[in-house]
C-alpha cells in the first residue's frame, strides 16, 4: 500500500520529466552576431613564436623556462604563465613543411573561444562567462571558486590553474580584452594577430574570417593568392605566397557548436592534436539533462511533495520511530 | 715541421709582408675554416713554398666582374699580393696585361703543360641558347671554353652566383639559357662561391684549403664550403632577437626600422639565404656594412632560386627551424609526473587491507555462525 | 524508548593510535598544500584537473556514505521498520562520509576563501551540474545534522528537544531522501560536459544520472551491511545477518537494473567491441563488471545471502563495484588527450588516508560516547 504511494509520487515525477523535457532541450548556442575571432593558418605559420612573445608582454607573463640552461621562453605547452604555444607537427624526416609524409607544420594552441564554451556552462559560479556582445570567453577571479570543473569541462583542455600559486588563479586567453587591457574595446586587434608577420594569425570579426577561410578552400594548390596580415576586414598589408594544398576542412565552424577561433591546415587535424568533436557540443547535452530534470524545481518539488507524504505517514504510525 | 724550425725569411721577401702579418693572417684563415692552430702553420708553410702554388686558370662568362673586383678591393694587408703569389695566375682575361691571341696561347699552354694540376676559376653564367652563341671569345663560344679548361682540371671553382647557379642571367625568362658552372659541367665536383659578388674571404679560404692540403674542404649538395655556407643568415643575424620577439619594422623609416628591428616583413631574405655575412659581414668592408646592417632586407644574393628569382619585398620562407628543434611536439605537456613507487605501494596497499580486513571479519563472521548453530 | 546504548569500550586502542599517525602525517601535508599550493603536494596538472581528492572525497565518498541515504528510503519509504536498528549507524557514517566530501572538496578548491559565492544567487550558474552537487551536498550535510541530531541530544538529556524534532523530523527524512538523489544522479550528469575525454564504456550521456543513481543506491546498502557486518565481529557483538539478508535481496533488483542500463547502452551504441578490446579501459570494464556480478550471484540465491560471511563479501565486492565505476569514470580511463596521465602522489594520497582515518576515528569516538549502536537486547 505504501510502495503504491511511493510509486505514484515517482510516476508523477514521471510526467513532470516529460511534460518538462521537450520544452527544455536545448541545441548549441549560436555564434554571437558580432563575434569577433582569429583564424590561424598553419601553412602560413613560420614557427616565429612572435605572437607567443607578445602574448606573455600583453599578459604580463614570464617565459617558461625549461632549467637553469635555457635563457629563452621554453613553454611546452598551455599552463598559468603561457596562454598561447606554437606546437609542431613532425612526421619522418620532417623537412617538408605541410606535407603529412615527412614533413613538419606548426599548429596553434590558445583558448578557441567556443560558440557554446564547455566552460562556461559547467561553472557553478558563473566565472567563465560569453561576452554577449564579442563572444569572447571571459573569466573572473573574482567569481572563481577554484573548483576547476571549467578544466574538464574544456573539450581543449585550455583553462589553466596555477597550481604552484598558494592563492592561484584559472588563466586562459581572454583575446587580449580582460580588464586592464581592453585591446578589443579601444578598436586593437589581438597582440598575437598584431605581430604575426606572415598573417597565419588573422583577427577580425568570426563571419569575416570565415569568409576568407572558405575562400582559401577554393584556391588552387600552386597558385598565388594575396594573404592579409592583421585584421582580415582592414588588412594592414598583404603579402604574395602559393596556395598550399589546403585539407577540406575549416576547424571551429561546426565542431561542438564551431568556435570564434578557426584553424585551417594542410594536415588532417587529428593529426594536429584537435579533439574528437562531433556538430553537437557537450554542453548542450548536459544542460538538456540538467534542465529536464530540474526545469523550475519541478521535479524536486513533486518528488519532495510526495516523500515527505509518505514519510509522514511511515513515521506517525508509532510516535516517529520503531514501527 | 714546428713552426720555429721553419724559415720564413725568404716569404717576407717574395710577398713583402712581416713574417708577424703573414701567420696572422694564416691564422686567421685557418679558423674562419673552423681549423686548428696547427693547420693554420701547415697553411704557412703551403703558401711559403712557391713550388707548391698551382697555375690558376680564371675564366669570365656572362657577368659584371663584380668577384674579382671584390677580391682586388678586400682589405685583408696585402691581400692582393698573397692571391698573386700565393697561386700562380697565368690566365685572367681582366688582369692579364697581355691581350688577344697572346693570352689566349699562353692559356692553352699552360694548360697542356699542366694537365690535371691546374685550378680553374669560372666566373660569370654560362649561355647555353642558340649553340652559346650569346659569349663568345677568342671566337670560341664560353660553353666550349669551360668544358676544355674544365677537363683537365684539378680542381673547378664556380667564383660567384652567375657561375654557381646562373645569377641575373638566368632569371625569368632568361632569353640566352644562361647557366651555373655545376649545371654545365655536370658529373664533375664544382665547388661554388655564390654571393653577387662573393666574399673574397671565402674564396680564399677555400683555395688555401686545396692548396695546403690539395684536396677541397667539405661541400654541400650545392657544391658550397660548408664552412662558409653552412648556416643561414637568420641563424646568426644579430637582428634575430627582434624576430623571436615578434618586433618588426613594417616600412622603411617607420619606428621599428628606425630602431634597427628585424626586417623580414620587408622581405628580409635571411632566413633561406645560406652565407656567412653576419659575420664575415659583406666584402671585408667592416663596420656593420652590409645589407642587412645599413637596414635593408636581405636580398638572397648567393641563394639560387631566392636572388633576382623572389620579388624583393616578398616573405621569405623561413627554413630555420628544422622541426621538432625547440618546438614542443604536439603531445607534448607542461608537467606531467609519472607514477612513482611508493604512491603505487599506498595505493595498493589500501585495496589489500580493505580486503585482508574483509577477510578476517569474514572468517570471524563464519566462526561466529557456527557458534550460534 | 533508548533502544540505543553508547559502547562501552576504551577509547583508545591500537588501531586508534594507528589512525592517529596517519591522519597526522595526512594533517602535514595538509598543511603544505595550504601554504605552498596545490603544486607542491599533488600530482594534478592540466589535463587531469581533478585527482585522487575529488574523485575519492566527493565523488566516491559521498557514494561510500549512502548508507543512510538507502536505510532511509528502506525503513521510512518503504515502510520496513525492521531495519530501524540500523539507521543511527547509517546516518553517523553518512554524515561522516558526506562530512570528508565537503571538507575534500573545500581543500581541492584552489580558491577556497571564495567558496561562499557559490551560495550567493547573483553568482549562481543554473546551467551548472557543478552548482546543484555544491548545494545540495551543502544542504544535505546540514539535513544530516538535523537527522543525528537526536542521538546527541539524547545524550545530553534534553527530551524536550528530542520530542519537539521528532515532530518535524518527517520533514528532513524527505529532504534526507530527495537531496541525495539528486545531486547522487548530478555526480552522473557531471561526466556528461566531461564529453570525449571520458571512455566511451563509461559516456553513457543521456543515462549518466541514473548509472549514477542507481550505482549510489547499491553502495549505500552495500555500506550498511558492511558496517553492521565489521561492528559485530570489531565491537564483538550479536550478529545481524538475518536483518542483513534481507537487505541482500533488495540489491539484487538494482544491480540487474543497473547491468541492463550499462549493457543496454552500450549495445546500441555499438560499443561492444570495446569491452574486450584488451586495453585498460577494457580491463576495467571487465573487473568492474565482475565485481557487480559476484554479488548479484551470491545475493540471489537465499543460501548463500544467509551466510553473514558471503554476505559480507558480496557487500565488499559491490563497494569495489560502485567506487571503481566512478573512479574508472572520472579518473582511470578519462583521458584529457595524449601527452597527459596522472597517478596520485605520495602526499596526496596520504591527505585522502589523514582524512580517512580522521572519519573512522570520529567514528569510533562518537558511537563509544553516543547512543548509536542499538541495544542488542532490544531488537
Amino acid at each position: 500500500m505504501k510502495r503504491r504511494d511511493f510509486l505514484k509520487a515517482s510516476l508523477g515525477g514521471g510526467a513532470a520529466l516529460l511534460g518538462t523535457g521537450t520544452a527544455e532541450a536545448r541545441g548549441n548556442l549560436e555564434p554571437a552576431e558580432d563575434a569577433i575571432g582569429m583564424l590561424y593558418d598553419s601553412t602560413l605559420c613560420i614557427g616565429c613564436k612572435a605572437c607567443v612573445s607578445k602574448c606573455k608582454e600583453v599578459n604580463g607573463m614570464p617565459p617558461t623556462s625549461l632549467g637553469e640552461e635555457t635563457a629563452w621562453d621554453a613553454a611546452r605547452d598551455l599552463s598559468a604563465e603561457t596562454l598561447n604555444v606554437i606546437k609542431v607537427y613532425s612526421e619522418g624526416a620532417g623537412k617538408l613543411k605541410d606535407a603529412v609524409k615527412d614533413g613538419y607544420t606548426f599548429e596553434k594552441r590558445s583558448c578557441m573561444h567556443c560558440v557554446d564554451p564547455g566552460c562556461v556552462s559547467v561553472c557553478p559560479v558563473t566565472a567563465m562567462r560569453r561576452d554577449p556582445k564579442t563572444g569572447i570567453v571571459t573569466h573572473h577571479p573574482d567569481a572563481c571558486i577554484g573548483c576547476r570543473t571549467c578544466m574538464v569541462g574544456c573539450p581543449y583542455n585550455v583553462p589553466q590553474f596555477d597550481y604552484d600559486n598558494p592563492f592561484g588563479e584559472i588563466h586562459k586567453c581572454q583575446m587580449c580584452n580582460q580588464a586592464g587591457v581592453e585591446r578589443i574595446d579601444q578598436g586593437e586587434m589581438t597582440g598575437c594577430a598584431e605581430v604575426c608577420p606572415t598573417g597565419a594569425t588573422l583577427f577580425g570579426s568570426r563571419k569575416a574570417l570565415m569568409e576568407e577561410a572558405k575562400r582559401r578552400m577554393t584556391l588552387k594548390p600552386g597558385e598565388i593568392y594575396n594573404y592579409p596580415r592583421g585584421d582580415v576586414r582592414n588588412p594592414e598589408s598583404h603579402h604574395e605566397k602559393a596556395v598550399p594544398e589546403y585539407q577540406q576542412h575549416i576547424w571551429g565552424e561546426k565542431e561542438a557548436g564551431g568556435t570564434n577561433v578557426l584553424h585551417i591546415s594542410s594536415i588532417p587535424f587529428d593529426k594536429l592534436g584537435m579533439p574528437p568533436l562531433e556538430e553537437r557540443s557537450y554542453a548542450s547535452i548536459s544542460e538538456t539533462v540538467q534542465h529536464t530534470l530540474y526545469s523550475y524545481m519541478a521535479l524536486p518539488a513533486i518528488a519532495l511533495a510526495g516523500l515527505t507524504y509518505v514519510v509522514r505517514r511511515n513515521t506517525d504510525d508509532e510516535g516517529g520511530d520503531d514501527s | 715541421m714546428a713552426a720555429h724550425d721553419f724559415d720564413f725569411s725568404a716569404v717576407e721577401k717574395r710577398l713583402g709582408v712581416s713574417r708577424r702579418t703573414f701567420l696572422k693572417f694564416c691564422t686567421g684563415v685557418a679558423a674562419s675554416l673552423g681549423l686548428s692552430n696547427n693547420a693554420a702553420m701547415a697553411m704557412a708553410q703551403a703558401v711559403a713554398d712557391p713550388k707548391r702554388r698551382p697555375p690558376v686558370i680564371w675564366l669570365h662568362g656572362q657577368e659584371c666582374t663584380g668577384p674579382s673586383e671584390a677580391l682586388l678591393r678586400s682589405e685583408q694587408p696585402s691581400l692582393e699580393h698573397l692571391i698573386l703569389d700565393l697561386i700562380s695566375l697565368d690566365y685572367h682575361q681582366t688582369l692579364d696585361t697581355g691581350a688577344g691571341h697572346q693570352v689566349e696561347e699562353i692559356k692553352k699552354r699552360v694548360m697542356a703543360e699542366n694537365k690535371g694540376k691546374y685550378l680553374l676559376v669560372v666566373e660569370g653564367a654560362i649561355p647555353t641558347a642558340n649553340d652559346g652563341i650569346f659569349c663568345k671569345i677568342g671566337g670560341e663560344t664560353m660553353v666550349d671554353i669551360t668544358n676544355e679548361a674544365a677537363e683537365h682540371a684539378a680542381a673547378i671553382v664556380a667564383f660567384g652566383s652567375c657561375a654557381s647557379w646562373g645569377g641575373v642571367q638566368s632569371a625569368a625568362p632568361n632569353p640566352t639559357g644562361a647557366v651555373g658552372a655545376p649545371q654545365l659541367l655536370a658529373g664533375k665536383t664544382v665547388v661554388t662561391i655564390p654571393g653577387c659578388p662573393p666574399n673574397p674571404a671565402n674564396f680564399i679560404g677555400t683555395v688555401l684549403y686545396f692548396v695546403t692540403y690539395g684536396k677541397l674542404p667539405p661541400i654541400d649538395e650545392k657544391g658550397r664550403p660548408k664552412w662558409a655556407y653552412g648556416r643561414l643568415i637568420h641563424e646568426n643575424c644579430y637582428r634575430r632577437p627582434h624576430f623571436d620577439a615578434g618586433r618588426f619594422a613594417k616600412e622603411f623609416g617607420d619606428e621599428g626600422h628606425r630602431k634597427g628591428w628585424c626586417l623580414y616583413k620587408l622581405g628580409c631574405k635571411g632566413p633561406e639565404t645560406y652565407n656567412n655575412c653576419p659575420s664575415l659581414e659583406f666584402n671585408n668592408v667592416g663596420g656593420g656594412v652590409w645589407p642587412i646592417g645599413i637596414g635593408h632586407p636581405c636580398f638572397g644574393c648567393s641563394e639560387g632560386g631566392v636572388g633576382f628569382n623572389k620579388p624583393l619585398f616578398s616573405l621569405a620562407d623561413v627554413k630555420t627551424h628544422t622541426p621538432p628543434n625547440m618546438f614542443p611536439g604536439i603531445d607534448e605537456r607542461e608537467d606531467t609526473t609519472g607514477i612513482s613507487a611508493g604512491a603505487a605501494a599506498i595505493a595498493g596497499a589500501a585495496v589489500g587491507l580493505a580486503v585482508g580486513a574483509t577477510a578476517m571479519a569474514s572468517k570471524k563472521l563464519e566462526g561466529k555462525e557456527s557458534d550460534g548453530e | 524508548m533508548s533502544a540505543y546504548q553508547p559502547l562501552k569500550r576504551p577509547l583508545v586502542t591500537l588501531p586508534f593510535l594507528v589512525l592517529t599517525v596517519i591522519a597526522l602525517i595526512g594533517t602535514y601535508y595538509l598543511a603544505q598544500r595550504f601554504i605552498h599550493g596545490m603544486g607542491i603536494v599533488t600530482n594534478l596538472n592540466g589535463g587531469y584537473a581533478w585527482g585522487v581528492w575529488v574523485v575519492y572525497d566527493v565523488v566516491v565518498g559521498t557514494a561510500l556514505a549512502c548508507g543512510g541515504y538507502a536505510l532511509a528510503i528502506t525503513v521510512y519509504v518503504m515502510n520496513k521498520g525492521k531495519y530501524h536498528p540500523l539507521m543511527r549507524t547509517a546516518l553517523l557514517a553518512s554524515l561522516l562520509g558526506y562530512g570528508l566530501g565537503g571538507v575534500g572538496a573545500m581543500i581541492d578548491m584552489g580558491r577556497y576563501w571564495q567558496f561562499y559565492n557559490i551560495f550567493t544567487p547573483w553568482h549562481m550558474n543554473f546551467n551548472s551540474v557543478m552548482l546543484e552537487v555544491g548545494l545540495c551536498v551543502a544542504t544535505y550535510i546540514l539535513v544530516l545534522c538535523i537527522e543525528f541530531a537526536p542521538t546527541l541530544l539524547e545524550r545530553f538529556g534534553a527530551k524536550g528537544l528530542v520530542k519537539a524534532l521528532n515532530k518535524v523530523l518527517f520533514i528532513f527524512i524527505a529532504l534526507g531522501v530527495l537531496l541525495p538523489t539528486m545531486h547522487q544522479s548530478s555526480l552522473g550528469s557531471m561526466l556528461i560536459a566531461m564529453g570525449w575525454k571520458v571512455h566511451p564504456l563509461w559516456q553513457s550521456l543521456h543515462l549518466q544520472p541514473l548509472l549514477a543513481i542507481l550505482t549510489a543506491l547499491t553502495m549505500g546498502f552495500a555500506v550498511v551491511v558492511f558496517e553492521a557486518s565489521f561492528s559485530s565481529v570489531g565491537f564483538r557483538r550479536p550478529s545481524e545477518t538475518p536483518l542483513l539478508a534481507g537487505l541482500g535481496k533488495g540489491i539484487v533488483g538494482l544491480i540487474a537494473a543497473y547491468l541492463l542500463f550499462r549493457f543496454g547502452e552500450i549495445l546500441i551504441n555499438g560499443k561492444f567491441g570495446l569491452i574486450f578490446a584488451g586495453d585498460l579501459g577494457s580491463l576495467m570494464f571487465l573487473l568492474e563488471t565482475a565485481l557487480f556480478v559476484f554479488p548479484l550471484l551470491v545475493l540471489s540465491s537465499a543460501k548463500y545471502r544467509g551466510q553473514g560471511s558471503l554476505l559480507l563479501w558480496a557487500s565488499v565486492s559491490m563497494l569495489f563495484a560502485g567506487s571503481l565505476y566512478r573512479f574508472n569514470a572520472f579518473l582511470i580511463t578519462y583521458d584529457p588527450g595524449a601527452g597527459y596521465s596522472y597517478f596520485p602522489s605520495t602526499p596526496e594520497i596520504m591527505v585522502t588516508a589523514g582524512m580517512v582515518a580522521l572519519e573512522i576515528m570520529i567514528f569510533l569516538i562518537v558511537v563509544k560516547k553516543f547512543p548509536v549502536l542499538h541495544d542488542a537486547k532490544h531488537a
